[in-house]
């Protein structure tokens, strides 16, 4: 029982942190339908951020605290940046969106190596991430603990952002309708920035959560990307509440059957599970009827 | 007001219109008439900035706005009214207007003045607008339109495929609008009797040219009915 338990907690922690990393993709691929190839990158840099004030910043605690603000605005500028150079000219050419954004993604990568180096670097965390709590004989580590709660966070802000401001209004009308957004007064392409912003600064945040798990390196983005696009697309394209759900199924879902297996059955397993739940919903979990894609 | 001076236009290289010119005046409403793609509802387009047109201009008060985004042609007082009802369906009535008031000065006033125009919308304000009527959709779109407070309103079809009750209702906002002053309209419209009433001029369009115009009112409503029957 308390093996299950231990294993179910660890497959909410993937989950947390596939969730974190798939949020961002809600927004530009959810939301807008550009495949962003680079979206991994903007995790590393989110995760270099805070390799980089470390090395400023003495105390852990102070400089992860700084880190989660500034590897959003790192990520999201780099995001908005290329949304402004690239994207916004491949609007109707979704393939080619995909390699543009794809040979981005290796240049970013190529950058990083010549930064920071090749090999992987670690980040401390702060003493009071190190520990473990023990619950009723299950071992909760803090720094799990810590990324679950930021992942909540992050949904209930992105949620509130959403239904409740203007910008959220203007993302969602622009979404729905483009043209009749546009002749209603609103600048469609400063919103398509804005919402490309946010969904980047979101994959930095997810940089940040990643420093605590393990080492980081200039492929620590590319190989969460998959996942989170699988996410994304099992969930429901442009859903939130169906991001969260796949979330922590599919995080459960391989903890329990790494226990059971090994990690690459695991893996194996989770991916047949998904193909023939896309075979059977090829919608995903939730639809919105909308021109998102269209 | 708005002069649209030889414009041609269309989609890829079938052009819907040719060298089409139509003039609204200062504080008038303009009507443009014909049938089923004559190209009614691409000349409003190339007048709002959702199509660029390949040739010739518009001009808003002597301005060229031919290569302005939409929204840079609401900010100068244009208002649309696109056909079929349009809306966010996934927005809740009352954000539908939220959605236009934001960052406007005056916002909130404009939505009270709206919420007076159509009363009905009012009592629908939490419900979703993929989920009223075409007749609620369209007040709701034109109330959406007028939030900006408009010097020109582009009216596509605005009583199509709406049921009758409301079709009296919203020809009769129409006119007051337009009798109030300080707002000219280009008026596209199937039926004649509504059209030459509310206009003091008139165009009818076949095949993307303008084949005859004139001034409006009851009066010509004959020379026009004529003129579309051929």
């Amino acid at each position: 029982m308390t093996v299950i338990l231990n294993q179910s907690f660890t497959g909410i922690s993937i989950g947390a942190v596939l969730l974190l990393i798939a949020l961002g993709l809600t927004l530009t691929f959810g939301q807008m339908g550009v495949i962003n190839m680079a979206h991994g990158e903007f995790i590393m840099a989110g995760a270099y951020t805070t390799y980089v004030l470390q090395q400023s910043i003495s105390g852990a605690g102070v400089s992860l605290l700084v880190a989660l603000p500034l590897a959003f605005l790192v990520a999201g500028s780099l995001g908005a940046l290329l949304e402004w150079l690239l994207i916004r000219r491949l609007y109707t050419r979704p393939l080619d969106t995909l390699l543009v954004t794809w040979g981005v993604s290796l240049m970013l990568q190529q950058l990083a190596r010549d930064i920071f180096g090749a090999p992987n670097v670690q980040t401390r965390a702060p003493d009071l991430l190190t520990g473990n709590i023990s619950v009723g004989g299950i071992t909760l580590a803090n720094s799990r603990l810590f990324i679950l709660g930021l992942a909540l966070l992050c949904v209930l802000g992105l949620t509130l952002v959403l239904r409740l401001t203007p910008l959220g209004r203007r993302i969602r009308a622009v979404v729905q309708n483009r043209d009749l957004a546009e002749v209603s007064g609103i600048a469609s392409e400063q919103v398509d920035r804005t919402t490309f912003f946010i969904g980047s600064g979101l994959a930095g945040v997810a940089g940040v959560a990643l420093t605590l798990v393990g080492p980081i390196g200039p492929t620590t983005g590319t190989n969460y990307i998959v996942d989170a696009f699988l996410v994304v697309v099992v969930g429901g394209i442009g859903q939130l509440k169906g991001s969260v759900i796949t979330a922590f199924v599919l995080g459960v879902l391989q903890a329990v059957l790494e226990y059971s297996t090994t990690i690459s059955v695991a893996k194996v397993v989770v991916l047949v599970a998904i193909v023939a739940f896309l075979q059977w919903r090829p919608q995903g979990l939730y639809t919105l009827r909308t021109r998102s894609l269209a | 007001m708005l002069e649209i001076k030889n414009v041609r236009a269309g989609y890829d290289r079938s052009p819907v219109l040719h060298d089409t010119t139509v003039t609204v005046p200062n504080n008038g409403v303009a009507a443009v008439l014909g049938h089923n793609g004559a190209g009614k509802s691409t000349l409003l387009r190339v007048a709002m900035g959702l199509l660029k047109p390949q040739r010739g201009s518009v001009l808003l008060d002597g301005e060229d706005i031919t290569r302005l985004a939409p929204h840079q042609r609401v900010a100068r007082g244009m208002a649309y009214v696109p056909q079929g009802q349009q809306s966010f369906p996934h927005l809740t009535t009352a954000e539908n207007l939220q959605l236009v008031a934001d960052g406007r000065s005056g916002g909130k006033a404009a939505i009270a003045e709206v919420l007076d125009l159509f009363p009905v919308l009012r009592e629908l304000s939490a419900r979703r607008a993929g989920l009223l009527s075409g007749g609620q959709r369209q007040q709701l779109a034109i109330a959406r339109a007028l939030i900006t407070s408009p010097r020109l309103l582009l009216l596509d079809e605005p009583t199509e495929g709406i049921q009758p009750s409301v079709v009296a209702e919203i020809e009769e906002t129409v006119l007051t609008l337009t009798r109030r002053g300080g707002l000219s309209v280009l008026l596209v419209e199937q039926h004649v009797g509504f059209a030459m009433r509310a206009a003091q001029r008139y165009y009818i369009l076949e095949a993307g040219r303008v084949t005859s115009y004139g001034e409006g009112g009851a009066d010509a409503e004959g020379a026009v009915r004529e003129a579309l029957s051929v």
